[in-house]
């Protein structure tokens, strides 16, 4: 059931692998003792205890700690007082939401929320959860034909995640039952890559491919004693393996991307510490191209929740975009800005650029992988053309959104919104 | 006057109602999602397995217009519990209608050979990835009943009409460059035109949602539309 790999032989780690291993049992049992708190008045020390002793069996080899029923019972059995449940579910790693029989949410802990937008409590879960699987799940938990059940749950969007669900019934005879959700996205991510590899690599590596092949033909060939033909091709070769060896950063980091779980709660990213950082790790590329970036950045703390890497790859993404292909217009301006548009308070990132613009049909398509306005100009820039689509596969995890406006002859403007908490 | 006991057996009918409902909006999206899958793959059995799922929704309609007006007829519902009930039927049409649009998809399959250029599909890939996304959030909101979200609905809808118009115009340009692509590429362009009726379909769902949580109706903002009927390519006449 979990991820169990190969070398955990020394002693911590094969107690960690079986406490992982039997965190099903765990989270069943520290459940079992969550609904005592509900519907019993017993001391906290009991309680302690009793998760002490959870934690005990454990650790104890797979086919003795196999007895959920009996340590619920036992536990419910001394009783328990004051806990909070809350605390409970939140030391639960994985998304948790506790329900009742018509399937109304009680409870969902603080993963629940963050994987899953828009949950709230009295909210029904079979009204969320529409997937014919998950449906079929909730039924028969709550028609009392099973006691606890497990099925695997793909949601596609807005970003595409695997879980192991299981349902099963809290206690005896509490009229409640829980989910447990098991991220099993990481599990899946092999797979997936080498699936995406074959359909989109394997296509886009044959063209380089095919001309180191030809230049390696001609130099045993005809340009067999041609010094300046050697020098030149070589150097034709050596951008071919470049641009491959691009190609193969961009499909794995988009890969990544694409599979990471949920952007974990908590973490913050100051957007002008970040966003300066980007304008300097630019410079040069910049100063090559001849391009000057300006900054407009707005007063007082520009910070947000989310992930710093994932944001400085934005960032860094559309600023090198508009040093290339904005290259003529001279001059770049990345602005900060509060935006209170809408429902969604937060900040705008602009990144405007003075060159050509962009026409109008391709602007919905540009953030899909390997597309390119125009392919040449794509290739002598060393794009790949997936630079978007890892901008856009971020600014979903973290629920922002980008924008793209542009007027052919006068630049284009990438304006990335993202919501304050 | 009714007993509390006979008004707690009608508030499980209406409940029930809407978990219909919802479970319809869980099939069609599975619906629409693989039939996009079976098109982009070329996946001839997975094809044939959405042409049949939907049946589960014809079945799914008919049973929550029955329930609808047997709960009209024995309660006789006022104002909120009426428009719920009345948003029922409305609703389940809509999804209906968005199962038939999927099965569609799922019948072109077979006269697609997958040998159109990538960007096709990926296009049609996104268009559907919109679509489904917006039915997704209405369908949310229909769990939640936070209506504010709705405008976030509306934003989608631009953005559906954008790509449309932009694999629309793709599209002849494929058609006209070899008239070997014309069949395959107007079925690609049947396909898009089914997906962006689905959102047109989750946005009739949006405002009646609007309709049974406010009483009103939801404001209306724009002209709609998309673009196809101004779309000229370099070197055609435009049609007068
Ligand atoms: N600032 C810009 N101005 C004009 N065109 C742009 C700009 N940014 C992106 N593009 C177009 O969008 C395409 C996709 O960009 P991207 O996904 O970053 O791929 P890449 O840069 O690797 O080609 C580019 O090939 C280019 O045609
Ligand atoms: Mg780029």
């Amino acid at each position: 059931m979990t991820e169990t790999g190969a070398g955990r032989d020394n002693k911590g780690q094969a107690w960690a692998a079986r406490l992982s291993r039997n965190r099903w049992l765990l989270g069943a049992s520290v459940l079992a003792v969550l609904a005592v708190y509900f519907f019993a008045g017993v001391s906290v020390y009991v309680l302690v205890l009793a998760l002490a002793a959870l934690a005990a069996a454990a650790m104890l080899p797979t086919d003795a700690g196999r007895q959920p029923a009996d340590a619920g019972a036992a536990i419910e059995a001394s009783g328990l007082q004051r806990l909070s449940g809350e605390y409970l579910a939140a030391a639960v790693a994985d998304p948790l939401i506790i329900f009742d029989h018509s399937a109304t949410i009680v409870h969902a802990n603080a993963a629940a929320f963050a994987a899953f937008g828009g949950l709230a409590p009295g909210m029904s879960l079979s009204l969320k959860f529409r997937a014919p699987e998950m449906q079929a799940l909730l039924d028969g938990i709550l028609s009392g034909q099973v006691a606890a059940d497990a099925v695997d749950y793909t949601e596609k969007l807005p970003v595409e995640r695997t879980y192991r669900v299981s349902a099963s019934t809290v206690g005896h005879a509490t009229g409640l039952y829980v989910l447990v959700f098991k991220d099993q996205s990481e599990t899946r991510r092999i797979d997936r890559m080498r699936a995406d590899f074959i359909a989109n690599a394997s296509h886009e590596l044959r063209t380089p491919l095919a001309s180191i092949a030809g230049f390696i033909e001609t130099l045993r060939g005809p340009a067999r004693n041609d010094a300046a033909a050697r020098d030149q091709f070589l150097q034709i070769m050596q951008n071919q393996t470049g641009r491959m060896a691009r190609l193969i950063d961009d499909l794995l980091s988009l890969s990544r991307w694409e599979m990471k779980p949920y952007l974990g709660p908590g973490t913050e990213v100051d957007l002008r510490q970040t966003i300066d950082s980007v304008i300097d790790s630019l410079g040069p590329l910049a100063g090559e191209n001849g391009v000057i970036i300006e900054r407009e950045f707005a007063n007082g703390p520009l910070v947000v929740p989310g992930d710093r890497d994932e944001l400085f790859q934005v960032f860094e993404n559309l600023l090198e975009n508009a040093c290339k292909y904005g290259q003529s217009g001279g001059r770049v301006t990345v602005s900060i800005a509060g935006s209170e548009d809408g429902q969604q308070p937060g900040f705008d990132v602009t990144i405007r650029d003075y060159g050509p613009g962009i026409a109008e049909e391709h602007i919905p398509r540009i953030t899909e992988r390997f597309y390119r306005v125009d392919v040449e100009s794509s290739r002598t820039q060393k794009g790949t053309g997936l630079g978007l689509s890892i901008v856009k596969h971020i600014l979903t995890r973290h629920n922002a959104r980008l924008s793209i406006k542009s007027e052919v002859g006068k630049g284009a403007a990438f304006t990335v919104h993202l919501p304050a908490r | 006057m009714q007993s509390v006991h006979i008004v707690s057996a009608y508030d499980e009918e209406l409940k029930y109602l809407s978990k219909r409902i919802a479970a319809m909006g869980g099939h069609a999206e599975r619906m629409v999602e693989q039939a996009v899958a079976a098109l982009v793959n070329v996946d001839h059995g997975l094809a044939q397995k959405v042409i049949q799922d939907d049946l589960v929704l014809d079945e799914g309609q008919r049973e929550i217009d029955d329930k609808a007006i047997i709960i009209i007829a024995r309660r006789q519902p006022m104002a909120t519990d009426l428009r719920e009930i009345v948003g029922a039927i409305r609703i389940s049409a809509d999804i209906e209608r968005v199962g038939d649009l999927g099965k569609n998809v799922a019948k072109r399959v077979a006269s697609v050979d997958g040998r159109q250029p990538n960007s096709l599909f990926r296009g049609i890939e996104a268009l559907a990835n919109l679509a489904l996304t917006q039915l997704k959030e209405v369908l949310d909101v229909y769990a939640s009943r936070s209506v504010e979200r709705i405008g976030l609905v509306r934003d989608r809808d631009d953005q559906i009409d954008a790509m449309y118009t932009s694999l629309f115009r793709e599209l002849l340009t494929y058609m006209m460059e070899d008239p070997r692509n014309i069949t395959p590429c107007t079925h690609l362009l049947f396909c898009a035109k089914n997906i962006e009726r689905i959102g047109d379909h989750a946005t009739n769902i949006a405002e009646t949602i609007y309709y049974i949580v406010t009483g009103e109706q939801m404001p209306a903002d724009r002209p709609k539309g998309d673009k196809t009927d101004k779309i000229v390519l370099p070197g055609t006449v435009p049609a007068k």
